[in-house]
């Protein structure tokens, strides 16, 4: 097994990013065959796929839908383009390369779950990739595929694109929701979910760009052939943002179940000359850290859980020997300390703390004893924040601290990173 | 001063758009920001009129989310990565010679020209780093010379002015995923500074 291009078949042909180019490929082919189809079975052959959602969470898709309450209207749905997770651009890619397929997706979604307004939220930061995608919702607009009786069926939907404006959080579907509605991007509690009370305290279905785009793929062949691919408990492709110290850095899409190693040596091309693989984050900024050791696990989200990480929003970050582990936990760690929203207290002055003691590590002043506060600080975090922004600040640097003990231990009044200038016993 | 007439025409057309006004408060931000070059306090209430809340309800999403300038920058806008991956390929260098050309980060250069600031925050190019973007564009596979040549040539990497360097739609290769170094010259700097500074 090697790439399994769905998602990503027609990049790189001409034009595919407009109307004419995407309808060359089939594209709207599946909207047009999902618009004769009752929602009810729509929401069937989704769940039948075993399509588990792609922003991180990897809840099955349908489930997700079918929470929405009977008979409640308006109906909302937002596309969480807020992509923002350390080491992950395949929202982006997606966007770029083939846009017309998340707004065939939105569409079929839309139409799935009765909601005739549609949103989605793209991150401040991906400014063209906005403007990219105003423009194919005009495209759409004047083929008759959005807005009032689309393809001549009785069914009318708009599309408003959203861009946000710098913040990590709002990828949190209820900070989404508060962003969209004006408001700073907090989380909100759980329960209500979106499902029953979410923007405009209506019922509302948050899915990521890379779900949204898998549908036209699901409609047009059916859920139990989309099932046929990948493996058991992780149905299908995805796409994998692979970064680092390796040879060919790139989104590459695969087929759920091949091995982590066969990622990193066929798409990835291997480590960099004289690089020999340290250590890599299987799913972004958020997740803990994994070894050599694990490279023969499937990319399947259970069995890298069981491995005691995940799969996450689909990053790969791949380091070698002279990488620093306390240098990249503080970074990691800087990056919560921004990002924190400030709403509850554990996160806010936890990732402040985590932060200062982090820095006087990597500078070499802390001491031995400042380790335990470390994990003090963690222990007092993780579980017992709003949301997951908190506990996630603690997942890699707690890892990376059990994995590479000696290597936190030695920074402890070191003069020098003892990673990058290792010392020479004579 | 208050707005403009295509400003107010353009928040208007914004917030009718969503099922609530409220809902274009950060469009109505960024549209400020695009024809001012910055948001003053004096917008909070202009946009708060236009979108029946109050001005400390505009001040209080304007101040959450980092892209919002709230004084003046320069002609230009830098913002460099220095999340993990960027750091993995080199960022610590790109960062250093901003400093040494312009000064610490959140600088205006002497000219008036480029404010640059450095962030935390993932910007979404790990596979094409250091990365920075340029008045909202990404400019990738950076080198510590690029981004010399960058502050000098400016105009040279902004969309539509025929550059190979900015990191637009479609600049990367279609099978090859990742994007090539555009010259043979960069070719050599690049792998010069594959490797992470060794300095500390």
């Amino acid at each position: 097994m090697a790439e399994h291009r769905l998602l990503t078949a027609h990049v790189g042909e001409e034009g595919l990013d407009t109307l004419t180019g995407y309808e060359r490929t089939g594209g709207y082919q599946a909207l047009r065959k999902t618009l004769g189809m009752t929602p009810e079975a729509i929401i069937e052959e989704v769940k039948a796929s075993g399509l588990r959602g792609r922003g991180g969470a990897a809840f099955p898709t349908g489930t997700k839908w079918s929470f929405l309450p009977k008979d409640v209207y308006p109906r909302y749905l937002c596309c969480n383009a807020d992509e923002s997770e350390p080491g992950c651009f395949k929202d982006r890619y997606l966007i770029d390369k083939n846009p017309h397929q998340l707004i065939e997706g939105l569409l079929i979604a839309a139409f799935a779950l009765q909601v005739h307004h549609a949103f989605i939220y793209i991150r401040g930061e991906y400014h063209d990739q906005r403007l990219t995608l105003e423009r194919c919702v005009e495209e759409a607009r004047a083929k008759g595929y959005v807005g009032k009786k689309i393809m001549g069926k009785d069914f009318d939907c708009e599309i408003i694109v959203h861009g946000g404006a710098g913040a990590y959080i709002c990828g949190e579907e209820t900070a989404l929701l508060s962003s969209l509605e004006g408001y700073r991007g907090q989380p909100r509690l759980k329960p209500p979910f979106p499902a029953i009370k979410g923007l405009y305290g209506q019922p509302t279905v948050v899915n990521n760009v890379e779900t949204l785009s898998t549908l036209p793929h699901i409609m047009e062949r059916g859920g139990a052939w989309y099932k046929t691919i990948g493996c058991e408990s992780s149905a299908g492709t995805r796409l994998f943002c692979c970064s680092g110290h390796i040879n060919r850095p790139g989104v590459y899409e695969m087929a759920m179940g091949t091995t982590i190693r066969e990622l990193l040596e066929e798409e990835c091309q291997g480590m960099l000359e004289g690089s020999d693989l340290k250590a890599f984050q299987p799913g972004g900024g958020s997740m803990q850290v994994l070894l050599p050791e694990h490279l023969d696990l499937p990319l399947d989200f259970d069995a890298v859980a069981k491995a005691g990480s995940s799969l996450g929003a689909g990053a790969m970050v791949f380091m070698d020997q002279t990488t620093c582990m306390v240098n990249v936990s503080m970074r990691l760690v800087d990056f919560y300390h921004h990002e924190s929203c400030g709403k509850c207290v554990p996160c806010r002055e936890g990732t402040y703390f985590e932060s200062k003691l982090m820095h006087r590590l990597e500078a070499g002043d802390a001491t031995l004893e400042e380790l335990s506060t470390l994990e003090d600080i963690c222990d007092n975090m993780n579980g017992k924040c709003f949301c997951p922004l908190g506990d996630t600040a603690t997942w890699f640097v707690m890892s990376a601290y059990k994995a590479f003990r000696e290597e936190f231990r030695s920074h402890c009044g070191a003069a020098a990173c003892p990673v990058r200038h290792p010392v020479v016993m004579v | 001063m208050t707005f403009t007439d295509s400003l107010r025409s353009t928040i208007t057309a914004l917030r009718d758009r969503y099922p609530q006004p409220r809902s274009a408060v950060i469009p109505a931000l960024w549209a400020v920001q695009e024809e001012e070059g910055f948001i003053s306090a004096e917008r909070f209430a202009d946009i708060a009129e236009l979108l029946s809340i109050t001005p400390s309800e505009v001040e209080s999403v304007a101040t959450f989310y980092s892209m919002f300038a709230l004084k003046p920058r320069g002609k230009h806008f830098l913002l460099v990565c220095t999340n993990v991956s960027c750091a993995l390929r080199g960022s610590d260098d790109i960062v250093e010679r901003l400093e040494t050309r312009i000064g610490p980060s959140g600088s205006t250069s002497a000219d008036g020209s480029v404010t640059w600031e450095r962030t935390i925050e993932c910007l979404g190019a790990c596979g094409y780093g250091p990365a920075m973007q340029l008045d909202h564009h990404f400019v990738e596979n950076l080198t510590p010379d690029k981004v010399v040549d960058l502050l000098e040539h400016t105009e040279n990497y902004l969309p539509g002015k025929g550059s190979a360097h900015h990191g637009k739609p479609g600049a990367h290769e279609a099978h090859e995923h990742h994007s090539e170094p555009t010259s043979e010259h960069e070719e050599s700097d690049s792998k010069k500074s594959r490797r992470r500074s060794s300095k500390r």
